[in-house]
């Protein structure tokens, strides 16, 4: 808890990742992770009601349901199995955040293996549709353990594009391509320089600069202001705790 | 209507080693594990494995049968990464050609049109294209003059789909929410095999689901094989749901080569019938596995 607020760092977490879908209409909201689900939930219940959420399985539901409710009890109002996420994804209606292993200063992101490719030291999920989500539609990385081993110079593979490897592949790759946000454990990141290189957004209450500079394995843009980032109001803290994660789910991801 | 009736044993034997073989259903969810466990007790090997990866691709490393994988992600859904393909990959011991999900589609879509290839933005700037140097790019030939991935088609020696209902003709009926991509392995390949929990009267299936849930035409399918409980212990539903401890005790049996054998004695060195009778007893969590 930050003893100012009585707000706990999950909370803040699930507030930044709300603020990726601010200003969206209705496009398909794609979160994974439990700050992101909780945040593309709060997004909806308060500043962007027409975002639809799918059910982490086959379908589109109706409303914002709390993490956890058993499927018996969503109400569905389309299908959406994998073959039709695709026509979403290339469609460009989609707004996503997803994990990322290792996430490098342009904003290439590896979820593929760590170490080398061809005999990897560590084997992870596989590129799955970064590639393609990356230079499609907005995609935003949720990283919960800020550290020079998340945040690197370079990836090992690069499985979402970030924005200097989207340029190289020019105006094909470019064109919807876009890395709204990272948000992490300590703060919140963005690409708004000139070189789209990563910039640090905002801390999270409780958090120093110092302490993500430190955590961080390339050189980050650092404003001369660098805010805070903001309170959840009293109406979206009720929200989170007592509609859409009464169990605290929230607070094993993310400790205070 | 043709009889397309098998036994595991008749599906088996129509594949080959060296074959590049396409694997239905989606991580952990609706695999044809009683195809891939017959594949296991086989002398098949050298085999190229297509798949929406999940145990299917882990049982076969570890039983050493596959050359080359071809995979957008390898996962258990409920254990995100499937231990007995990471400690292939990390020996260096399988081949691979790891793409975006969306080219996988494109790639059984191409291949089940008979068209060489299909253009897509998924790919561009990525590691696929760097590791996967055979890919090419294509220039439309329209104004935009977009440059684009061509992904390839990928052909199938043989595919394997499991499904809720089939009847003799090899029509198969999916009950669950997604289709996933099963029509298209078939699609992609020159034999066509459908596994199935219950073979059922054809007249049957308009009461087990509605038109869009008999989504296996026969033109699609070579063969079909009744296996009870053949996706377990992957998720079949409305049949069944994944069998988290099972899968939790398959996980683990790659800790170590003691404990992958005792998986192996326990569950895989059996028949079909003898493994559907063995997973119905308690399951031992071997613990000293790897997460």
């Amino acid at each position: 808890m930050n003893p100012d607020t009585d707000v706990s760092r999950a909370e803040f977490c699930a507030i930044a990742c709300a603020e990726v879908f601010r200003g969206d209409g209705e496009v398909m909201a794609s979160a994974f992770g439990t700050a992101p689900a909780l945040g593309a939930r709060l997004a909806k219940l308060t500043f962007a009601p027409d975002l639809v959420l799918t059910d982490g399985e086959a379908a589109l539901m109706v409303g914002a349901p709390a993490l956890g409710t058993s499927a018996s009890e969503l109400i569905l109002e389309s299908h959406m199995p994998y073959r039709k996420v695709f026509d979403v994804v290339w469609s460009g209606r989609r707004n996503l955040i997803m994990m990322a292993s290792q996430i490098d200063r342009t904003g290439n992101q590896n979820i593929s293996a760590i170490g080398e490719w061809a005999k990897p030291k560590v084997q992870l999920i596989g590129v799955r549709g970064a590639p393609g989500n990356t230079v499609n539609h907005p995609t935003s990385y949720w990283v919960p353990n800020h550290s020079t081993r998340s945040f690197v110079e370079q990836v090992d593979v690069v499985s979402g594009v970030g924005y200097a490897r989207a340029a190289s592949a020019g105006p094909p790759a470019s064109r919807f391509h876009e890395i709204r946000r990272v948000v992490s454990n300590l703060g919140v990141f963005d690409f708004e320089t000139p070189e789209h290189t990563m910039r640090l957004r905002s801390v999270h209450p409780g958090v120093s600069v110092d302490e993500i500079v430190e955590a961080t394995g390339f050189s980050l843009t650092i404003p001369d202001e660098v805010p805070e980032t903001r309170l959840p109001t009293p109406e979206e803290l009720s929200l989170l705790r007592d509609v859409l994660d009464p169990l605290g789910l929230r607070d094993r991801e993310v400790k205070s | 209507m043709a009889d397309k009736r098998l036994s595991l044993d008749e599906l088996i034997g129509e594949l080959r080693s060296g074959m590049t073989i396409g694997i239905g259903g989606w991580g952990s969810r609706r695999k044809p594990m009683a195809a891939v466990r017959a594949i296991l007790r086989s002398d098949l090997t050298d085999l190229t494995v297509v798949s929406y990866g999940g145990p299917d691709i882990g049982l076969l490393c570890a039983a050493g049968k596959v050359r080359k994988a071809v995979f957008a992600f390898v996962t258990l859904d409920s254990i995100p990464t499937d231990p007995h393909f990471r400690a292939a990959r990390q020996a260096g011991a399988v081949e691979t050609m790891e793409v975006d999900e969306g080219m996988f589609y494109l790639g059984l879509l191409a291949a089940s049109q008979r068209i060489p290839f299909l253009p897509t933005r998924a790919g561009l700037g990525s590691d696929v294209l760097t590791h996967n140097p055979s890919l090419r790019t294509i220039t439309s030939p329209y104004d935009d003059g977009e440059e684009l991935v061509a992904m390839p088609a990928l052909p199938l020696d043989a595919a394997v789909i499991h499904v809720n209902r089939a009847d003799a003709g090899g029509s198969g009926q999916i009950l669950g929410p997604d289709p996933f991509f099963d029509e298209l392995f078939l699609g992609a390949a020159q034999r066509r095999y459908v596994t199935t929990e219950r073979l059922v009267p054809t007249e049957q299936f308009a009461s087990e689901g509605a038109i869009q849930t008999m989504s296996i035409s026969r033109l699609l399918t070579d063969g079909v094989v009744e296996t009870p409980g053949g996706a377990h212990f992957t998720a079949c539903v409305p049949d069944y749901s994944r069998d988290e401890a099972f899968q939790k005790a398959y996980a683990s049996s790659a800790g170590d080569a003691d404990s992958w054998a005792a998986f192996s004695r326990q569950y895989l060195e059996l028949d079909e019938a003898g493994y559907q009778a063995a997973r119905m007893e308690p399951v031992a969590t071997h613990t000293g596995g790897a997460r």
